[in-house]
């Protein structure tokens, strides 16, 4: 993990509290909520979509279904119970999603590059991405920022960016205002100007956009110190 | 009930064109039998799954399979399915037709097939450029929900830790949508770790009784790579290395004549 995805999980894991309960997937979502965990926000509850709620693992599971997951668990649920009576039910306060195309309202792509039926590239797909994007209350995405990813049209619509908050970047953060993603941030070291190189739309700046605070001595020990299973 | 053999159960209850199930999600996904059914060289199937994952990668690479119903069509952790991808984008080795749901979606229409209704209903697919296959006007409020239809598999098959000698399947950790796949399956077996005399009650475990499952077949480490909770851990590196074993067509063929067709099988 180099400085600028720590930076990423640091800033993602800020912006959950002792009382969120979180959708998790794998990667720097799950990175960034164990982080909180370990922090500042020790009974933030993380919830996978393979059924395990409350899941408190030592280490970062590398899937999502991770036997650890089910172990330090408060509750194990099935799939359809997972995702009709938790996710429907509107029992999950942030959901974090992650795609290979984001547009200017926060709308993914994770199904395909290139046209549906003829496609470039097939992607692995939605999964639970659709329904975490409209059930969930807010919606956390973490995306590394370049005009690859960041496009001005969609090659495919996974999901819809209504209930996007947050896009984290790898260059900074960005926030819907007035119904689009508006730069608020840059990482430190990083420019406006090369945040917007890396936007394949006329990225909107705030005007009040600041330097987000580098990550502390704590919160880089915390996060140094979580190892995915398997690693030595 | 019965217990058998696997190449018995798989030559009994599976026939080409069928559509076929082997759920599991991450834990307990039913490796071996997926081996069978590429052994016994079965056609034309729709295979079902919510996360096809290394074990339909082998059977799209087989060239078992005519369509594929899914939501998430990934290798956990690590990146593309490269046979799923070959398959879509080039046709190899036969075109594959896709039905693509998202996990709600398909969990719902699991569970309608279950309890024998003709679809599900969820509040799903909003916003998004695959509109839910039909929508439906709630009789109370008005409002406009998805529906899909239920899904009847014409075999589900699942990995569980145990059995006992009468057949009644038991399984616990994590549960993913193998109860539904079950019920909403004309038929189905269960392949499990070990068949015990009588089943000890186990926290957050269930039973599926004998009489909801035609047949029950012993093969330890049956879901390698995947993992067996309170048996044996998830292989990770095999799903790492699959990665690389996959990309190559003829790599992918050495390797299941190896481990697959060449594997020695108790009859």
């Amino acid at each position: 993990m180099n400085e600028r995805e720590e930076l990423m999980a640091v800033e993602a894991s800020r912006r959950l509290t002792n009382d969120t309960v979180c959708f998790v997937g794998i990667g720097l979502p799950s990175t960034a909520a164990n982080l909180a965990r370990r922090t500042h926000a020790p009974d933030c509850v993380l919830v996978y979509e393979s059924g395990t709620i409350g899941a408190k693992p030592a280490e970062l599971p590398l899937s999502i279904g991770d036997g650890e997951l089910a172990e330090t668990a408060d509750a194990v649920v099935s799939v359809p119970e997972m995702f009709a009576y938790w996710l429907q039910g509107g029992r999950i306060d942030v959901g974090f999603l992650g795609a290979a195309q984001i547009d200017r309202h926060g709308n993914l792509n994770s199904t395909v590059i290139g046209p549906y039926d003829a496609p470039k590239v097939r992607l692995p797909g939605g999964g639970g991405a659709p329904e975490i994007a409209t059930s969930c209350k807010q919606v956390f995405v973490m995306l590394k920022q370049s005009t690859r990813t960041f496009v001005e049209q969609l090659d495919f619509r996974t999901s819809v960016g209504d209930n996007v908050r947050v896009v984290v970047t790898d260059h900074g953060i960005l926030e819907p205002r007035d119904g689009e993603l508006t730069l608020t941030h840059v990482h430190p070291g990083v420019t406006v100007d090369e945040a917007r190189a890396a936007t394949g739309w006329d990225l909107n700046v705030a005007d009040d956009v600041s330097e987000t605070e580098a990550a502390t001595d704590e919160e880089l020990r915390a996060l140094r110190a979580l190892r995915t299973k398997g690693e030595r | 009930m019965a217990r058998t053999s696997l190449s018995e159960a798989v030559r009994s209850l599976v026939r080409d064109g069928d559509a076929v199930a082997l759920e599991g999600f991450t834990h307990l996904i039913p490796h071996a039998a997926g081996h069978e059914l590429i052994r016994q060289e079965k056609h034309d199937l729709t295979l079902i799954r919510m996360t096809p994952d290394v074990v339909y990668d082998q059977l799209i690479g087989m060239g078992c399979a005519r369509k594929l119903v899914f939501s998430w069509g990934g290798n956990p952790g690590v990146g593309s399915l490269h046979r799923l991808r070959d398959a879509v984008e080039h046709g190899w080795p036969r075109p594959l037709e896709l039905e693509e749901h998202s996990h709600a979606g398909m969990a719902a229409a699991y569970a309608a097939g279950a309890a024998n209704l003709p679809f599900g209903v969820l509040r799903g697919y909003r916003g998004t450029d695959r509109p839910p296959p039909a929508t439906v006007t709630c009789p109370f409020t008005g409002e406009e929900l998805a529906a899909v239809r239920a899904l009847r598999p014409d075999v589900g098959v699942i990995h569980a830790q145990r059995a006992d000698r009468h057949g009644n399947v038991q399984l616990w950790g994590i549960l993913g949508v193998q109860k539904e796949t079950v019920l909403a399956s004309a038929r189905s077996f269960a392949t499990v770790e070990e068949v015990v005399d009588e089943l000890e009650p186990r926290p957050g475990a269930i039973v599926i009784p004998h009489w909801a499952v035609d047949c029950v077949v012993e093969a330890p480490h049956g879901a390698h790579p995947s993992y067996a909770h309170g048996y044996y851990e998830r292989d990770n590196d095999f799903y790492v290395r699959w990665d690389e074993v996959s990309r190559d067509r003829d790599r992918f063929r050495a390797w299941i004549d190896e481990h697959v067709l060449s594997a020695k099988v108790a009859a």
